[in-house]
């Protein structure tokens, strides 16, 4: 079977995707310093320009196959059989337009807040972009490692340079972390290019099968940088740190993108090149994601910093993703999926928010807010929204990816499906409380006399709230995309790459 | 052209070389501007370059070889030359030390060095190796009145010596034992009297990588390095960085791989735990550094650990990973070193870490310039210290050293900690003194050079790559 679909958009979409906001950045390097209001309106076009180029990815998917589509392929390194070659499918789609649509609002949201080396922040958030974007268009190991690695550089600078007062401490603990992972991957990836007899064709990897004792070395060599990003329990200590110290944007991509990768990872990597690994180690695994739920949650508890809440919330998160991932069933990957669009959205929004008033008060401190639903009725109105979502109330959009995931979680294990469900419980406290202590009650003083939100801001969050009901309400837009990407993924995990997925679903029908 | 040995041919460039280098050190008798002497300089080994291709061949009974190895090392020599040339004009200057033998002694070093590479004899790699140590001996202490730099330069010359000593020391074996110094010879021997067990072999083996790890600068015998390259002027510290260490390097893989190769096993088996030491303690000491050379000096005998890995994987990949390595090094740590050669000012040493702080808000160009280097020595793509590393590492995973890179790649990781430390002092911190730059054309020319270097080997590296991989027989 043919495994890529040529690019039938006529243009080479997702390179343009990749290069325009590294042109943008190039662009913004030669602008004078000074002239700031300038700098910003060129990042801002640079990364609308981005955004509309990704819409007809959107318009124009096929979502009647799993095969690579919009794919581009070009010779590289031939001396060691690289090329550059890029492609989507079901799995990588929704966060290459997830990925475009985050910078704009990060942009945005730096809009004022962002006061010192004005240049230099929009040009590091610009870079991030298309790193971020290759990483999920990459169809080849090495050029995925490039990309992978590469948004480390300016990510260090965007948490280091612009963070909070400890930024210093949370951007090298961000880079060791991450970078130890990677260099361990980065033997899995040669491990496996040698055995494949010096391919770093994803496709193709995906078709080969491995011995199973290699596959269990290089499960958790990939394991190390995955686990990492997304984060898992017990590695996720540096997410919070990261999340909190760094700028509104940082903040946000990182949350909404940056930790995606790591699932994404599991995804494409761990799951279709060794399924026989991946599924002796769901044990395991599920066990870290119930694990991350319930322990992310009850830390979420304690925390006094708003900003560092919210991160914990991510780990909890993070977890149920990596639970409905190694559930290793339909519901549970394709919840698993949605909820990482769904983490991006809500969790992206929280972080966005949080950056809105913070502008205003500077201080994290929960204790120091109170009663600003008073003040500023519009910003209490939009932040109930991301709180409910958060939770996963029906209608919004966590409800769907949480609700897949659990049954996914059931199918595959009582336990974790039960445990995974008392997460919800203690998300609803922990954000719920969170409400109550910011909005109501008495008015601090420092939330005294506070302007509601502008018009930039509200533009800001906009597109968040159309997200959370337009997946509440009719998530088949989104999870279309991914059902035959999926389906694929669960044949090559079930046979183990041991018969063609076609046999597979062959002897499926026969047993019925 | 008739008095012309017809053997000759593969020596040009040396030839070239001795009478161009001998040429500008008589000029320096009329030429007062010093200026001059350095442009004549670079002029001289463009010259030399361009006899590198009519030269390939053996001379004097293979005594010298002139191949795609010998020449690839060339470049990375005469590269080392003509950015070393460019970072020093102005410094020299600074330093009061601004006299015409610099240059000459740069160029009869440069001369040791391919000596060394194109070495097809034990007795003609030892004059190379002495020609080039010796001038390099002088240029590490050319700040005379500098107690520091004296310090260096006598503390390299003992060390250098008790090297030259063990060399000559293990040749004398080999030449007792097999009765020829000619690598390819002492291979055949080796084969031919099944002397793959001799102890004495091993020892003259052990002898002779314990000479090429002073010249590499290998853990444990490294310790000269951090004084020498601390005293030093700066600008040879760049030029030791990188010259006496990629000859170094051109001799073990033609020793090791051509006359030793027989004995594979028995030198892996000494070189790996040399390897791990070297990569250890290079980067856990330079986290620990206030002054930058120093901090770089310890960095240099980290990568030589990394570049070993090459030599110990023992193939034809194996070496030329080692070779891209040693190249794409050549890019990444002069331009550190160009701009920590611009903060020498006036009245002002701007050695220290703690002179780089706030460098980003009042230097943007020189501290995003001295980011890039960082960024490359750590080995984060898409920068060319990225691509050797992978290449080292994937040659050495292929030769069966898997666990050898998994070490290799955790001190690769714990590098990034103080190579991050500058960028973090440069772009985290606020300026607390007011740091001039002395900037220069040439120095300019230089940084260009190291980063589209650097930038454009990290991107598109297969030229490089097939130029190293043909060059090994």
């Amino acid at each position: 079977m043919e495994q890529v679909m040529t690019n039938s958009l006529g243009f080479p979409v997702l390179s343009t995707l990749i290069f325009l906001p590294l042109a943008g950045a190039v662009l913004l390097l030669l602008m004078p310093r000074a002239q700031e209001g300038l700098i910003k309106i060129l990042a801002l076009s640079a990364s609308l320009a981005a955004f509309i180029i990704s819409l007809p990815l959107f318009t124009g998917f096929d979502k009647s196959t799993h095969v690579m589509q919009f794919v581009e392929r070009h010779k590289w390194i031939p001396a060691w059989n690289i090329n550059y070659s890029l492609g989507l499918d079901g799995i990588s789609i929704l966060f290459v337009l997830l990925s475009t649509l985050v910078t704009i609002l990060c942009v945005l949201i730096s809009w004022n807040s962002i006061k010192t080396k004005v240049k230099e922040f929009y040009i590091s958030l610009l870079i991030v972009e298309g790193a971020m974007i290759g990483v999920f268009c990459a169809l080849d190991f090495f050029l995925f490692y490039i990309f992978w690695e590469a948004m480390l550089i300016p990510m260090y600078l965007l948490i280091g340079v612009w963070g909070g007062p400890n930024r210093i401490y949370a951007a090298i603990k961000f880079f060791l972390y991450t970078l130890v992972g990677s260099v361990l991957m980065l033997v899995g990836i040669i491990v496996l290019y040698l055995y494949s007899g010096r391919t770093f064709d994803i496709v193709e990897l995906s078709t080969r099968v491995y011995p199973y004792q290699m596959q269990l070395w290089l499960f958790w060599a990939f394991f190390a940088a995955f686990a990492v990003k997304v984060p898992m329990f017990p590695v996720h200590t540096w997410l919070p740190d990261a999340h909190t110290e760094a700028p509104t944007a940082g903040s946000v991509i990182l949350a909404a993108i940056l930790i995606k990768m790591g699932a994404y990872g599991f995804l494409r990597f761990s799951l279709p090149l060794l399924p026989e690994a991946s599924k002796a180690m769901t044990p395991v695994m599920l066990t870290l994601s119930v694990i991350a739920i319930i322990y992310g949650g009850v830390i979420c508890l304690a925390q006094a910093d708003l900003k560092r809440l919210i991160a914990y919330s991510s780990v909890s998160h993070m977890g149920f993703v990596t639970l409905g991932i190694f559930a290793l069933n339909i519901q549970g990957l394709e919840g698993g999926i949605l909820q990482m669009v769904n983490h991006g959205i809500v969790t992206g929004a929280l972080f966005l928010s949080v950056g809105i008033i913070y502008d205003r008060t500077h201080t994290r401190q929960i204790a120091d807010y109170g009663g600003v639903a008073s003040v500023m009725p519009l910003y209490a109105s939009l932040f109930i929204v991301f709180t409910l979502a958060s939770i996963g109330l029906p209608s919004t959009n966590g409800f769907i990816g949480e609700f897949l995931i659990i049954l996914g979680g059931f199918t595959s294990n009582q336990w974790a499906g039960l445990l995974a469900a008392t997460g919800i419980i203690i998300g609803a406290g922990y954000m719920l409380w969170l409400y109550q202590r910011v909005f109501f009650m008495e008015t601090g003083p420092k939330v005294a006399g506070l302007h509601d939100m502008d018009a930039r801001e509200l533009i800001t969050l906009l597109p968040m709230v159309v997200l959370i009901f337009w997946i509440g309400i009719y998530p088949d837009t989104f999870l279309g995309f991914m059902h035959k990407s999926v389906e694929h993924l669960i044949d090559r995990v079930n046979t183990g790459g041991m018969h063609g997925p076609t046999v597979a679903r062959t002897i499926m029908e026969v047993i019925k | 052209m008739k008095f012309m040995i017809p053997g000759l041919r593969p020596l040009t460039p040396e030839i070239v070389m001795t009478v161009l280098a001998l040429a500008i050190l008589l000029a320096d008798l009329v030429i007062k501007r010093k200026e001059t002497l350095a442009t004549l300089s670079i002029i001289c080994v463009f010259v030399v370059a361009y006899t590198f291709s009519g030269s390939l061949g053996t001379a004097f009974g293979g005594m010298f070889i002139s191949d795609g190895y010998s020449t690839f090392f060339k470049i990375v020599f005469i590269l080392n030359v003509i950015l070393t040339v460019l970072i020093s004009v102005k410094y020299i200057a600074i330093e009061k030390v601004n006299l015409g033998e610099y240059y000459g002694l740069i160029l009869f070093s440069t001369l040791g060095m391919m000596i060394m590479a194109s070495a097809g004899d034990l007795i003609v790699l030892y004059l190379g190796l002495e020609l080039m140590a010796l001038s390099t001996y002088i240029l590490a202490g050319f700040i005379r009145y500098d107690v520091k730099s004296n310090e260096a330069a006598i503390k390299y010359f003992l060390l250098g010596a008790f090297a030259s000593a063990f060399l000559l020391y293990g040749t004398s074996m080999i030449y007792g034992l097999t009765g020829t110094t000619n690598l390819a010879a002492i291979s055949e021997y080796i084969n031919q009297h099944g002397l793959t067990g001799n102890p004495v072999l091993t020892l003259a083996m052990v002898f002779l990588v314990v000479a090429f790890s002073f010249k590499i600068a290998a853990v444990p015998f490294h310790m000269w390095t951090p004084d020498a390259y601390e005293g030093a002027p700066t600008s040879i510290t760049a030029f030791m960085s990188v010259g006496p260490k990629a000859a170094g390097f051109a001799v073990m893989g033609r020793v090791l791989l051509h006359a030793l190769y027989p004995i594979k096993p028995l030198w892996a088996t000494v070189l790996i735990p040399v390897a791990i030491l070297t990569m250890g303690v290079g980067n856990i000491v330079a986290i620990s550094q206030t002054n930058i050379k120093r901090m770089l000096a310890y960095s240099s005998i980290a990568h030589a650990g990394y570049a070993l890995l090459g030599v110990i994987a023992g193939t034809a990949d194996g070496l030329a990973s080692m070779m891209t390595y040693l190249l794409i090094y050549a890019f990444m740590n002069i331009g550190a070193f160009a701009v920590i050669i611009m903060l020498r000012s006036e009245g002002f040493k701007g050695d220290m870490i703690s002179d780089y702080e706030g460098l980003w808000h009042t230097h943007p160009l020189a501290a995003s310039l001295m980011i890039v280097f960082m960024f490359s020595l750590t080995g984060i793509p898409p920068t060319a210290g990225f691509m050797g590393k992978f290449y080292l590492f994937a040659s050495a995973i292929n030769a069966g050293y898997m666990w050898l890179v998994i070490i290799a790649v955790i001190f690769s990781a714990i590098s990034a900690y103080f190579y991050l430390r500058i960028v973090m002092y440069m772009c985290m911190r606020e300026p607390r003194q007011t740091v001039a730059l002395s900037t220069s054309p040439s120095i300019g020319l230089a940084l260009a050079i190291t980063l589209a270097g650097v930038i454009v080997i990290g991107v598109l590296p297969a030229q490089v790559v097939n130029l190293a991989r043909i060059a090994f027989p």
